[in-house]
């Protein structure tokens, strides 16, 4: 039974409208429970992404989006419905298998960079290389190749208290990359960002799309930035538009 | 190995914090090696008595003297191949919180029973020939700077006066846990300046055949059980053990310190620990965003808490080796007192188990920790 909220979404794209989908999401709900109160975030909402898609995804805050991203990271559970990423369906995964999924296939890009203070901008964008059987000479090449794109070389042994919020942000990127994941998801990547290095970001995620074929999935509150992207799709009130 | 440069980074985020913790633990496992090295050599005190020796004292208790006539009995039992005596004097050099042990002994039949006093310099002629004469032991010289043929005072504390001795002998212990602190001198002296109101403290005994020292212990009190002086009679050992049950309080008192001061460091490492990890929540968040496990956020955590229980453990108990190690100040009260090997690897099991603990709570709040929550509450 179809509820008023549903509707399938293919988005549009200038891209590539014949490549298979990479991410199919069937009737996706999710609520919250604050005491005696039901809040319901979305509802049976269905998704599907193809492969070497760059997509924007707009809404108010609190609309969802975050936690949309959320579920599709494997981060967060839905109440119904199911995700399948690259024909796995993550529903289906206990926590150890979400975590280990997450290092192969996901690339996150946070608001806030999220880089770890301690370590220089070449330690950060090994971390998700520790988890793989890489020795240190091959995680070392991966980390200067990733740097190389995001074209920090110069920068890999920074602390990132020495990075401007552009540079941060672009060792984020290359932190994301590094493992060469199924698909990128940016949690607002330009939201701390001046209007220079915003531009130098999201011009780099186009080109991690068009050069590498790479599969990106950005939350923005900036139309401007979801121009960027082939398409934008709009969450407000649980319901997924285009 | 390839977690390291994670795990040292942390631990050096902050060095101030580092540092303080491990110094505490430090402080902590300093103490702990000292309190036990005066379990130990306590023990070991207790062990220094020989089993082929056995006490005679007053069954009343050793601040109870015996007749000296008794003397001639003890050798006359079956098993007993000699016969000696000494008396506690209890005096003071200079400074009365200065303490060092003094026996009044019946040289000429003490010295033989003791292999374990070994003169080593002046002349054991001159010392058995002089009735003021006195044998020192090696610490006790160095301790005070004496010299042999110096003539030393001491305050009677027992025997009220002051009483002259000539250093005419040395002793080194033969043995590293007997004393090397103690002033033998004649009773003979003892007997005349008390005008012979002394009599023998306790009685020594020298057993041909140490297996049967519990028949003839019970022999000889038994002959002596219906006299005006009933005796007691065990073997010195037993006799060292019950000088050490006397300590018996004060090594519940170090029991208990020591297991508070090892409480009290456990909380404040875990405290250490859980601030260190909840200012990390937004990191450990990121690094399970990455793919990192709860397994694996759980055994970075307990690491970090063991490298620094362990320094700081490792750090205390090998400093307090260092500073009880030959002659230290320890040694008036404790002869041989040092930090065993023992005491050394079971401080690192306890800076295992400390580790263990402390990060125990920290690692399972990261591990457990909800992303979304953690990444909404940095935000």
């Amino acid at each position: 039974m179809s509820s008023p909220h549903r509707e399938a979404i293919t988005p549009t794209t200038t891209a590539a409208p014949d490549r298979p989908v990479l991410v199919d999401i069937r009737g996706l709900s999710k609520a919250y429970h604050r005491g005696s109160e039901t809040i319901h975030v979305f509802q049976d909402v269905d998704l599907q992404i193809q492969e070497g898609e760059f997509l924007a995804l707009m809404g108010p805050s609190g609309s969802g989006k975050s936690t949309l991203l959320n579920i599709l990271a494997g981060l967060d559970s839905p109440d119904a419905g199911n995700v399948a990423i690259g024909g796995e369906d993550i529903t289906r995964m206990n926590a150890r298998q979400l975590a280990a999924w997450r290092s192969t296939h996901i690339g996150f890009i946070f608001q806030f960079y999220n880089l770890l203070p301690v370590l220089t901008a070449a330690q950060n964008v090994e971390l998700p290389l520790l988890l793989t059987n890489l020795s240190r000479a091959q995680r070392h090449e991966h980390v200067m190749t990733a740097l190389d794109v995001v074209n920090l070389t110069d920068r890999a042994r920074h602390f990132p208290g020495q990075l401007s919020g552009g540079q941060q942000q672009r060792v984020g990127i290359a932190r994301a990359i590094v493992s060469d994941p199924t698909i990128i998801l940016g949690d607002e990547p330009t939201g701390d960002l001046d209007a220079t290095s915003a531009e130098e970001i999201l011009t780099l995620l186009q080109r991690l799309n068009r050069e590498f074929g790479k599969t990106i999935l950005m939350v923005t509150h900036d139309a401007h930035a979801a121009e960027h992207a082939h398409a934008t799709m709009h969450l407000d009130k649980g319901v997924l538009s285009r | 190995m390839k977690f390291t440069r994670l795990i040292l980074a942390n631990l050096l985020r902050n060095k101030r914090r580092t540092f303080l913790t491990v110094a505490s633990v430090g402080v902590a496992f300093f103490l702990y090696g000292t309190l036990r090295s005066v379990l130990t050599t306590l023990d070991a005190a207790a062990e220094v008595g020989s089993e082929a020796r056995l006490v005679t004292s007053s069954a009343s208790g050793i601040t109870f003297p015996l007749p000296e006539a008794y003397a001639s009995r003890l050798a006359t039992y079956d098993g007993v191949s000699g016969v000696t005596w000494a008396n506690w004097f209890g005096g003071y050099y200079k400074n009365p919180q200065d303490f060092f042990a003094q026996f009044a002994i019946q040289a000429n039949t003490y010295l033989p029973m003791y292999p374990e006093v070994e003169i080593t310099a002046g002349d054991a002629d001159a010392f058995l020939r002089e009735r003021t004469a006195a044998l020192v032991g090696i610490g006790l010289m160095n301790r005070y700077g004496w010299q042999v043929g110096q003539t030393v005072t001491l305050k009677g504390t027992i025997f009220p006066g002051d009483w002259e001795f000539t250093i005419r002998a040395v002793y080194t212990p033969t043995n590293p846990s007997f004393s090397a602190e103690v002033l033998y001198f004649h009773y003979d002296y003892l007997y005349e300046r008390t005008e012979r109101s002394i009599t023998p403290g306790w009685f020594i005994l020298k057993l041909d055949d140490p297996d049967r020292a519990a028949a003839v212990a019970a022999t000889i009190d038994a002959a002596f059980e219906n006299s005006n002086a009933p005796t007691k009679t065990e073997t010195e050992r037993a006799f060292q053990a019950g000088f050490v049950t006397m300590w018996g309080n004060i090594g519940f008192l170090v029991r208990a310190i020591g297991t508070a001061v090892f409480f009290a460091i456990l909380f404040v490492a875990a405290n250490t620990m859980m601030m260190a990890a909840r200012e990390r929540i937004g990191e450990i968040a990121v690094l399970k965003t990455i793919g990192f496990r709860n397994g694996t956020l759980f055994g970075l955590v307990i690491t970090e808490s063991m490298i620094l229980a362990l320094t700081g453990g490792i750090a205390g108990v090998m400093l307090a080796r260092l500073a009880f190690a030959g002659d230290n100040p320890m040694n008036s009260f404790f002869p041989g007192f040092g930090v065993t090997g023992e005491t050394i690897v079971l401080g690192i099991g306890l800076a295992l188990f400390l580790g263990l603990v402390t990060g125990a709570i920290p690692a399972w709040q990261s591990a457990r920790l909800s992303v979304v929550g953690a990444l909404r509450r940095i935000a």
